[in-house]
């Protein structure tokens, strides 16, 4: 197969997969951004009948409500935080792929956070531990210098 | 390094896997209702039997009762629809919410499988449902006599849920001023 009609074929398959996973086409905005905004709303909704797709990728009939009330809602000229709360009143914070900053979601926002300075603070522990040991290692007296060149020496093959 | 340091991993795993079992039984499709212990939302529904008679919120407040999300669309309110008749004969009033389905249908299924129902709201554009929250017909609701929702079950009610869940849950509400 010659390169270039891999990347026609390539081309064609991937129009094709945009084709089908755009929403209903009837939708329609007078200006982009807000065709623009309904579809990052949709995106940042999860679907909660078939759990792991947002809105925008689901074929389920409720998914499909959703979509049509999302439009209804933007067109009634509600703010996205109005759209999210109308959402999450129904069917709960489920709905929301971004976990919202507040009661026991800190634990979620903040435990990365966390486990990376208990680690760091760890690391940190361990390496001021080893210090104070590693220093008189090294640092021989001078009788002790002079009894390890001694035994150095003995080591030495003869010749 | 003292000994007992040496068990940390362990413990760490024993924790994880007492997560992580607990896991294996859960059902991650069931979600928890955000309208739990708030009143019904509102509504102006016409009936399944008679599209011009007005139904509101009011119209089912009063005594403990249950409200049932079905379709004929349904396969598992097929499976649900013999329980309900047995419940509504316990005396469990049992009010429907029928949800994006043809009136003609449902109408047939009543006539042949019986109507468990006081009536059923004719809810076509699937307005009600998308307030109650509904992802998946059937879902019931359990209301208090004030109209608040107390209980929530997705999917069929059959005689576990009932002796259970539901049941308690209405004895317990009964039992409330």
């Amino acid at each position: 197969m010659s390169a270039a009609l891999t990347r026609w074929l390539l081309l064609g398959t991937l129009l094709l997969t945009t084709t089908l996973g755009a929403v209903e086409p009837d939708y329609q905005f007078d200006q982009p951004e807000q065709s623009q905004r309904f579809h990052r709303l949709l995106d940042q909704f999860r679907c909660p009948k078939c759990q792991n797709t947002n809105l925008v990728g689901s074929d389920a009939p409720i998914a499909a409500d959703l979509r049509q009330h999302i439009y209804q809602l933007m067109n009634e000229g509600r703010s996205d935080r109005e759209i999210e709360e109308y959402l999450v009143e129904r069917y709960g914070e489920f709905v929301l792929y971004k976990p919202r900053a507040q009661g026991s979601n800190w634990l979620l926002w903040l435990a990365p956070a966390m486990l990376l300075l208990g680690g760091l603070g760890y690391v940190a522990l361990l390496i001021a531990r080893r210090r104070p040991q590693a220093t008189p290692a090294t640092g021989l007296s001078s009788d002790e210098r002079a009894r390890l060149d001694q035994l150095l020496k003995r080591q030495e093959p003869p010749g | 390094m003292t000994r007992w340091k040496l068990f940390i991993p362990l413990l760490l795993f024993l924790a994880l896997g007492a997560f992580l079992l607990r896991g294996l039984f859960m059902d991650p499709t069931l979600l928890p209702s955000p309208l739990i212990g708030k009143p019904l939302p509102a509504f102006t529904l016409g009936t399944l039997a008679d599209p011009a008679g007005v139904k509101r919120q009011s119209d089912l407040t009063g005594e403990v009762a249950l409200v049932n999300v079905w379709a004929t669309w349904c396969i598992s309110c097929r499976a649900e629809h013999p329980w309900l008749m047995k419940i509504a004969a316990m005396g469990v009033p049992i009010y429907g919410v029928n949800y994006k389905d043809q009136r003609e249908a449902a109408l047939t299924w009543l006539k042949q499988l019986g109507d468990p129902y006081r009536f059923s709201l004719f809810d076509e554009s699937g307005r009600l449902g998308l307030d109650l929250g509904v992802y998946g017909a059937p879902e019931s609701y359990l209301i208090d006599r004030h109209g608040v929702i107390r209980y929530k079950r997705v999917g069929v009610i059959d005689e576990r849920i009932w002796r259970d869940e539901l049941e308690p849950a209405i004895n317990r509400l009964r039992a409330e001023p």
